[in-house]
């Protein structure tokens, strides 16, 4: 074990660079792409038909449901997208009566926000879900190793995973039709199908300013408030509401992007490796100042306990 | 230090051992249902609830009790405190298996195993995971490297393999003896790489969990998960030194080297000293200390973690006493290595709360057995690999006495 004198400068001379360039490392611009498409949805034109769901299990071959989507019964439990249905539609009491004191049903469509800096996309370990330009957060089935990081990270619970397959399982969840809204004039299977227009799709911008010009026209009916806008870092699907969002399954999250401070840590300490070959070099310099033997605590003068 | 590390050469199966052997055949058959039948088929993970045992223990836990090979390694060889070479080995053939079934636990939990290389080629500088994977795979050659002299020492000049294989004879021959000519000269430059390698993946294990803000409990939550998992992780590097030295020389009837051990745990007083400072002072700065009487699992998780794992053995490795016993010793370096390791399972299990789905979680049989069954595994072969390699260098106790 010899630590050579040219072979430590050498490593202290490196050090010393990459210090240098550390400092003038600058953090990395937002992933978001500038104008992407998106979808608003209006809850108080949501009839709870699932015809959405059934466009989308149509649309993405995915197996044919348990119970038919023509059963309004399924509404009586909430349920949660997974490996088999992208997209559900829940149903909430949120205490309103109508006229006839009946209670006022609201029902809620879910699937993947495609959030505009995606928290499973910063935290997939190859890069198999990225964020398009046209909106979509997009999944590379041949990239992915089935770690589902993606999953802990994603802050809606949105991807599911095929546990049952034991050699290719995938992870699934909303595509935001990839394919179809690449081509002009493509629309995803539930905006296209929807009977009440209680999806709307297009760019991004526009959509938001949508949303105002129906909260500002009906003030009545709406609450001043667009889920999506700016949670998270805002989120290409978005939703306005009558009733709190609180009390339709929305969640509280933050509206910083998740992903950031992870990604900020992690890029200061290893921007071109400095951490690292610092660390390298200082061992080095003890390494070598150090060589040499040293008796035995106990066997020293002058014991140190 | 007079004696040198030698194979031990005693009786292979020992009662112990043969339980070791049964555990290994559970586990062995948890693992072919978990590749015939799916993750699914045999865990209790969920939508919800992506990782669960086998990223809480095997994983997280596996690489953070490894930690002794690193910092014996930085004491011995990079400080040159060499009086500490006797623990160098046993620690780091502890590290070697310890990582190496890490990347086994990882080829069973991750859905699709046989693309594992791929992070080698598909680079996301964003993921914490890449970097904990590429520092992982690196260090683990690193080790292999490092151990390398110690099978030449052993066999080379006499390889002798059995059968078919004695036509490989002559290459192991050789590689044997360069390794043990040219690393001898070079072994600095792994050494070094091995002790960064570590400070990297160490730390960045505790970035995992940064990018979930909404579902990692506050107590658990903060920025400065990483320099915890650094500390924590060099804080229990001695104590799983002193843990596995004495288990394997009470198990393999060897002397307990205290003169090595007690000096070792007088440095994890400062290093542990460091990290619970660093803890409860974090907690105090973010005001957590409010949820510390909920009576919740995960308070009182935390609760368990920091007095029984942390606070109580601080407090006993201070004592004189404590650190002459071999007894108490090893009773306050048992929780200090409990406590790491509850502290990587709460953090990666206990503390993790999806906001949506209320989903509990606890580990189905099948992901226990997998997991118990690699355990069993590394002690098996450590076992193993002890009788036939010089690793461990205390006298058998009835030599010393
Ligand atoms: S909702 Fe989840 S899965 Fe969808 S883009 Fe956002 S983080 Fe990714
Ligand atoms: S499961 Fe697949 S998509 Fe998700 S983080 Fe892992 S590699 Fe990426
Ligand atoms: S198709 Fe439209 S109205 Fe029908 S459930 Fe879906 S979003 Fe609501």
């Amino acid at each position: 074990m010899k630590l050579t004198r040219r072979g430590f400068f050498k490593i202290t001379g490196a050090a010393g660079a990459a210090a240098t360039v550390s400092r003038a490392y600058a953090a990395k611009a937002s992933p978001a792409p500038e104008d992407p498409f998106g979808c608003l949805v209006d809850l108080t034109r949501c009839i709870g038909c699932r015809k959405c769901e059934d466009a989308c299990n149509r649309v993405n071959d995915l197996p044919p449901p348990a119970r038919s989507f023509e059963d309004p019964t399924v509404l009586n439990r909430p349920r949660r997208p997974d490996e088999k249905a992208f997209t559900v539609v829940n149903r909430y009491f949120p205490g309103q009566r109508d006229a006839s004191n009946q209670l006022v049903p609201t029902f809620v469509k879910i699937q993947c926000m495609h959030c505009q800096e995606p928290a499973c996309a910063s935290a997939c370990i190859v890069g198999a879900l990225t964020k398009k330009e046209n909106g979509a957060v997009h999944y590379d089935v041949t990239r992915c190793i089935g770690c589902r990081y993606c999953m802990v990270a994603c802050p809606f619970e949105i991807p599911a995973y095929e546990y049952h397959d034991p050699i290719t399982p995938r992870v699934m969840k909303c595509t935001f039709c990839f394919e179809r809204i690449s081509e002009a004039g493509g629309l995803p299977g539930c905006a296209e199908i929807c009977p009440t227009e209680a999806i709307t799709f297009g760019r991004r911008k526009t959509l938001l300013a949508v949303a105002k010009k129906r909260i500002q026209d009906n003030p009545a009916r709406y609450l001043q408030e667009i889920y999506g806008e700016k949670e998270v870092g805002g989120t290409s699907w978005m939703y306005i509401t009558a009733v709190p969002f609180e009390k339709l399954g929305f969640i509280d999250v933050p509206d910083k992007p998740t992903p950031r401070l992870a990604e900020t840590i992690q890029h200061s300490l290893f921007a071109y490796l400095w951490s690292p070959i610092v660390l390298y070099g200082l061992l080095g310099g003890i390494m070598w100042a150090s060589r040499g033997n040293r008796p035995h605590p106990e066997d020293e003068e002058g014991d140190r306990r | 230090m007079t004696h040198h590390p030698y194979p031990l050469k005693t009786r292979f199966w020992t009662p112990g051992v043969v339980v070791l052997a049964v555990l290994m055949a559970a586990g062995a058959l948890a693992m072919a249902a978990r590749f015939i039948g799916g993750i699914g088929y045999v865990s209790n993970l969920s939508t919800a609830r992506p990782w669960g045992l086998w990223i809480g223990v095997d994983v997280a836990s596996g690489v953070a009790l490894a930690a002794g090979g690193f910092t014996t390694a930085f004491l011995a060889h990079i400080v040159g405190r060499h009086y500490y070479e006797p623990v160098v080995r046993p620690a780091l053939l502890t590290a070697v298996l310890g990582y190496t079934f890490v990347v086994i636990g990882l080829l069973v939990d991750i859905g699709r195993s046989w693309a594992i290389w791929k992070p080698m080629v598909f680079w996301n500088f964003n993921s914490v995971l890449f970097e904990v994977a590429m520092c992982v795979m690196f260090y683990l050659n690193v080790l292999y490297i490092e151990f390398l002299p110690v099978v030449a020492e052993q066999y080379k000049g006499r390889v002798n393999l059995p059968g078919p294989l004695a036509a490989l004879n002559g290459l192991v021959e050789s590689v044997l003896s360069l390794a043990d000519r040219v690393l001898d000269k070079i072994m600095w430059v792994f050494i070094i790489a091995g002790v960064v390698l570590s400070c990297m993946h160490q730390s960045s294990l505790g970035s995992l969990m940064l990018v979930a803000p909404t579902k990692v409990h506050p107590l658990w939550y903060t920025p400065i998960l990483p320099l915890l998992f650094l500390t924590s992780a060099i804080a229990v590097g001695y104590p799983m030194v002193v843990f596995e030295t004495t288990l394997a020389t009470s198990s393999l009837k060897r002397d307990g080297e205290m003169r090595v051990l007690a000096p070792l745990t007088r440095i994890t007083i400062y290093l542990l000293g460091l990290y619970m400072a660093l803890k409860i002072g974090d907690m105090v700065v973010r005001g957590t200390y409010v949820h510390l009487l909920e009576g919740t699992a995960q308070t009182n998780a935390f609760l368990v973690e920091m007095v029984l794992g942390v606070i109580v053995p601080w407090l006993m490795l201070l004592s004189e006493r404590v650190r002459r016993s071999r007894r108490a010793l090893f009773a306050a370096c048992a929780m200090i290595v409990g406590g790491v390791l509850l502290n990587r399972v709460n953090v990666f299990v206990v503390a993790y709360t999806p906001p949506v789905s209320e989903a509990s979680y606890f580990p189905a049989v099948g992901e226990i057995l997998i997991t118990v069954g690699l355990i069993a595994t590394l002690m098996f072969i450590y076992r193993f690999l002890v009788t036939h390699l010089p690793v461990l260098s205390a006298p058998a106790r009835e030599v010393s006495a």
